[in-house]
């Protein structure tokens, strides 16, 4: 029972990273109808400014938890700038061209970041100071530590925050409109492209928040990070239907849940022939499951050849 | 008066081509102030492509392009949506999965200044704007005649009230001109009567209204002015009354010989 519990609860934390990660990828391909690829490493860039930020002023007199804070404000700006470019650089010259183009020059992006980040940082994994308090606490007989607590909190103040921008304002509005019908949205006096900026650095300030996550969680940074977060997340993105923001939400817990409950069960049901190590598998078995039996996802509309 | 006959939209010598084709050449249209003014041709005629060089979604190849004293070159749909010419479209483009209330809103976006920050930050001032948006599209929804509840999402309005939602969502920007792409189409005799009267009320309102219509009634007993485009070329203008009569026009409508306008 106490097992169930304790993956249940590892579950939701890594699910609400995935959330906050998965979210990025839905907006983009509400808006473009494109995978940004290069999403996760904006996730490890997020890690590593914070990272830098932290030693910088670690020695200083500031209570860690405004260091972290600090940190935050820091990362997130800086991968809003990123991500902006990104789309300058990478999407926008292709608006216009066939589908792959797009996602080629985004898979090329990411390979671009992770190297810069690997000659900027070097290969080595640094370790991410402790700057929040990690006291266990006894839950239904499942332990669950203070950070994981404020990382699930966290997570779900930003969702709630980003669905009322969405849905109650007017930068929300218009980028509804544009995901609806750009042609339309332009011609009611839409700026589309500030829209799909203003998209693009909302996604990658999520993505600030979840490096930081992962890095005060695992206590490590490493330029490869991103990678497979990102892959995580984008299937996270399509369990729940991608460009849906609720989906996102969803599945990033949903896959979290289930890496961690078959982590934690994988041993027990192949009678120890593979081990918890075989996690990865079950994200990426999820993946191919959704594309098999449900493309649209779990909260998706069914829309008729979009691609 | 003066201001009142001014010219507030002045096409020059206007063409558009796609490969070998003219779309449109040497169109020249004036259009004043406070006038309803009728754009008729048939099928294929090039009235939507004029349309779409006027609200920036084409780039003119030839030509001048004058808009409330401001000449227009390679400009963004939005620019000219802020300069203050709206339209409506042939197929409906409604946000369709937006309530009707939201589609006039994103109309507002456009007489509304806060930014990202503001949108993040929520203060009061933004909050204010939001507040006034909401408002004004209420009324505009009534103005139309939309008594539905707002909340309803666009695409289960009736055929009828999506055509009043788009324009309703079009006078939210608050334009100088109106551009109607055959408002009237696939309407019937009731619901064609009582846009003919909000067409009316809106020029009432000092709004200027170009209006791209197939039937041809609500045109003549609507315009002002008629312009007639054939083949991308303006072949008559003038009051509805003379250019029923101009030759050329019939024979753009029914055909050179009996056996074109048969099929």
């Amino acid at each position: 029972m106490s097992i169930l519990l304790q993956q249940i609860v590892n579950g939701l934390v890594q699910g609400s990273v995935y959330a906050l990660v998965a979210l990025g990828y839905t907006m983009v391909y509400g808006i473009l109808g494109l995978i940004n690829f290069a999403h996760g490493e904006v996730v490890m860039v997020g890690a590593m400014v914070a990272l830098m930020v932290v030693q910088l002023l670690i020695t200083s007199a500031l209570a860690p938890v405004l260091v972290l804070l600090i940190a935050l404000l820091v990362a997130a700006m800086a991968c809003m700038a990123l991500g902006y470019g990104i789309e300058r650089i990478a999407y926008r010259p292709l608006r216009n061209a066939p589908r792959l183009a797009p996602l080629i020059t985004a898979i090329g992006m990411s390979i671009v970041l992770q190297n810069l980040a690997m000659m900027i940082w070097g290969r080595e994994y640094h370790p991410f100071p402790a700057l929040l308090p990690h006291s266990p606490h006894l839950l239904f007989g499942a332990i669950i530590n203070d950070v994981q607590i404020i990382i699930v909190l966290v997570a779900l103040a930003v969702m709630a925050g980003l669905l009322l921008l969405v849905h109650r304002t007017r930068l929300g509005r218009a980028m509804r409109a544009v995901a609806e019908n750009p042609g339309a949205a332009m011609l009611m006096g839409v700026d589309v492209n500030r829209v799909i900026s203003a998209t693009f650095m909302l996604g990658s300030a999520l993505a600030a928040v979840a490096g930081i996550m992962v890095s005060v969680n695992y206590g490590i940074v490493h330029y490869y990070m991103g990678f497979m977060l990102g892959l995580k997340a984008f299937t996270a993105a399509v369990l729940g239907g991608i460009g849906n923001l609720r989906g996102a939400m969803l599945g990033g817990l949903l896959l979290g849940l289930i890496e961690s409950l078959g982590a934690g069960y994988i041993g027990d049901l192949s009678g120890g022939i593979f081990g918890s190590n075989y996690q990865d598998v079950f994200a990426f078995f999820v993946l191919i499951a959704v594309l098999v039996f449900r493309p649209s996802g779990l909260l998706g509309e069914r829309v008729a050849e979009r691609a | 008066m003066t201001q009142q006959n001014s010219v507030l939209l002045d096409l020059s010598g206007v063409g558009k081509h796609f490969g070998g084709l003219a779309a449109l050449s040497e169109v020249s249209l004036h259009i004043r102030r406070g006038e309803i003014y009728g754009l008729i041709g048939p099928n294929g005629a090039g009235k939507t492509t004029l349309f779409n060089v006027i609200t920036g979604l084409y780039q003119l190849d030839a030509g001048n392009f004058t808009f409330d004293g401001a000449r227009y070159v390679r400009c963004k749909p939005h620019v000219l949506a802020e300069a203050g010419i709206a339209r409506t479209f042939q197929n409906i483009r409604l946000f369709a999965n937006m309530t009707a209330l939201e589609n006039v809103m994103v109309g507002r976006h456009v007489c509304s200044s806060s930014g990202i920050w503001g949108a993040l930050l929520r203060n009061a001032a933004a909050r204010a704007e939001e507040h006034a948006i909401a408002e004004r599209a209420r009324e505009l929804l009534s103005y139309v005649g939309i008594d539905r509840p707002h909340q309803t999402l666009a695409k289960h309005l009736s055929y009828g009230e999506q055509r009043r939602l788009e324009i309703a969502r079009a006078l939210a920007t608050d334009p100088k001109l109106l551009a109607l792409d055959e408002p009237a189409a696939g309407m019937n005799a009731t619901e064609t009567a009582s846009l003919k009267e909000l067409l009316q009320t809106i020029r009432g309102s000092g709004i200027t209204v170009l209006l791209i219509e197939h039937d041809v009634k609500l045109v003549l007993g609507l315009c002002d002015r008629v312009a007639v485009l054939d083949y991308g070329k303006k072949i008559a203008e003038g009051v509805p009354e003379e250019v029923r009569r101009n030759p050329a026009v019939i024979v753009a409508y029914l055909g050179g010989d009996a056996g074109e306008a048969a099929a």
